[in-house]
């Protein structure tokens, strides 16, 4: 090939592949296909597991990987529908029944109210019914089952029994007895829950569950604190026939000693309308109360 | 008769060893490797199950296409290129030629396996910081990967003992792919009754049983291995290899190399 050639043989490569991605999103956008998130290739977990040819560990983990992604891009955009993402996280746990993590993540994911998650109680159940059925010893996973029951379900009672249940494995955690009987006895309270999450917290060895039981917590504080401060607020009303403007008519009253903080370090929101609510709900994504309307 | 298989093993070895395809293999395994700590970062709490999964599945999977293919290719190569007649003129029999070129294979697999064993074991010291106990137990899981390589290399010779590289290649792999369904053809014979089940029965212990050597997904959660499993798995691979390593020097030499 001559050296003239050659340049025009590479003048005609660059410019045609340019004009390939040019015209391909026109093309592509006259008959637009659905987006393959929900598309679940192969449904049947079984036959992955066969078709994997002894490779399921490795499968399992690019199920989970995939799972991960799928609730990341769908909890981004505050999606209410997770459809694919039962399946897939029941193909991964077929994939690798001993894979934990994706059963307590996963019904983390199933279990959480939209647009957090699924809103999937009960998948959430069955996916730590199969983890708990392939790992009987793994008291974690009666943890989190239990922990599904009581916040997601609110049935006390299959808590309690989970909880008694797993307190009975092999190295179980001494607090799973003391959650059974807080079931039967205080279920409903908010020092319950802050037991709860802080036996999470201090059990959790997964820095990332940890995180998560943090956070609940911190959200629980919120639910404490916003009813004493509109409390605050509708005594204010009562007092002086107004909404207070600010925070600084309290400090100013002394009924405050300075700008009320949410446990991120924000201030509380006193809105025009005499509500208090948090300054950013999604970092506070577990609360009952101040939430903006 | 050991010094003319040493030989034969010594050449077949060397000429793998100059073979840039196999460097090649080796280098993208270790890319692997090195990008499963990457994988685990986009996931969550398996960064080192992935990485036992990954590297373990990819010196598997690497070593499987090895063995299949330059099985295969061992005495095709040889009586393309002529290079047979002069070895078999002097006093060598054509089983020792065999069982040399199997030698030469395995050991060839033996320095592959553990230079890519070496790359992830270095991986897991970057990823975990220091390594424990439980990740001596990945080292079972790769020795039955070398019993997997002994057995998929009898059969790629038994093959190409009495059929031409692509049929050999074909017949390889299918066994390669029905060694992971054997439980399940026992269990069709057991359902079956007659000529049907007792061909499945037959064909089921025909097949190497491949499943019974993968442990990668046991040792990624330190879930422990037991030595009788290791015992037998030594004693089944060793066996099923040998079996298929006189059948193809049986086979050999009676073929017409005319």
């Amino acid at each position: 090939m001559t050296r003239k050639s050659t340049i025009a043989a590479s003048f005609v490569l660059i410019v045609c592949m340019i004009a390939s991605w040019i015209v391909l999103p026109r093309a592509e956008a006259i008959f637009p296909t659905n987006s393959m998130e929900d598309v679940l290739f192969i449904s049947s977990p079984e036959f992955v597991k066969r078709a994997s040819l002894g490779y399921s560990g490795l499968l399992a983990d690019i199920y989970w990987m995939r799972v991960v992604q799928y609730f990341g891009r769908k909890h981004q955009r505050d999606s209410l529908q997770y459809k694919a993402l039962a399946p897939l996280l029941d193909i991964a746990t077929t994939l690798d029944p001993h894979l934990t993590v994706a059963y307590e993540w996963g019904s983390t994911f199933l279990d959480q109210p939209p647009p957090g998650g699924a809103g999937d109680d009960a998948a959430a159940v069955a996916l730590m019914q199969k983890g708990i059925k392939n790992n009987p010893d793994n008291w974690h996973l009666y943890m989190t089952l239990g922990f599904i029951q009581y916040l997601g379900q609110h049935d006390y009672e299959a808590a309690a029994r989970t909880f008694a249940e797993g307190s009975e494995t092999p190295h179980a955690n001494p607090a799973l007895k003391v959650m059974a009987a807080k079931m039967l006895t205080d279920a409903g309270s908010l020092e319950t829950a802050r037991f709860m999450w802080q036996s999470l917290y201090d059990q959790s060895t997964d820095k990332d569950l940890k995180r998560n039981a943090e956070l609940h917590l911190a959200c629980l504080v919120v639910d404490q604190e916003i009813p004493k401060l509109q409390a605050l607020v509708d005594e204010f009303q009562k007092r002086f026939g107004r909404t207070p403007s600010s925070w600084n008519e309290f400090i100013r009253l002394g009924a405050l000693r300075g700008v009320p903080l949410d446990p991120l370090g924000e201030p509380y929101v006193l809105q025009s309308d005499g509500r208090v609510v948090v300054a950013d709900f999604k970092k506070l994504p577990f609360i009952h109360e101040g939430k903006p309307s | 008769m050991m010094r003319r298989m040493t030989a034969v093993a010594a050449n077949t070895f060397r000429e793998a060893v100059r073979d840039r395809v196999l460097y090649n293999l080796v280098f993208f395994v270790l890319l692997l490797v090195a990008s499963a700590p990457l994988l685990g970062q986009i996931s969550i709490g398996v960064q080192r199950v992935l990485l036992i999964n990954l590297s373990l599945s990819a010196i598997s999977i690497f070593g499987t296409i090895i063995s299949i293919f330059l099985g295969i290719s061992l005495v095709s190569k040889e009586i393309e290129r002529r290079t047979l007649y002069p070895v078999l003129a002097r006093p060598a029999g054509r089983g020792e030629f065999i069982v040399g070129k199997y030698v030469g294979l395995a050991g060839t697999l033996l320095v592959n396996t553990s230079a890519m064993t070496l790359g992830f074991y270095a991986a897991l010291l970057l990823m975990m910081g220091g390594l424990g106990r439980a990740d001596g137990n990945i080292l079972i899981a790769v020795y039955f990967i070398l019993l997997q390589f002994l057995v998929l290399i009898g059969l790629a010779l038994l093959f190409s003992s009495f059929s031409s590289p692509l049929l050999s290649a074909l017949f390889a792999l299918s066994m390669f792919v029905a060694g992971w369904f054997t439980a399940d053809l026992r269990g069709f014979a057991e359902s079956n009754h007659g000529l049907q089940g007792w061909l499945a029965f037959a064909s089921s212990y025909l097949i190497p049983n491949l499943a019974s050597l993968n442990v990668i997904t046991r040792v990624a959660h330190d879930q422990p291995i037991p030595a009788a499993l290791v015992g037998y798995n030594t004693v089944y691979a060793l066996s099923y290899a040998a079996a298929t390593l006189s059948g193809a020097a049986l086979i050999f030499s009676r073929r017409n190399l005319k």
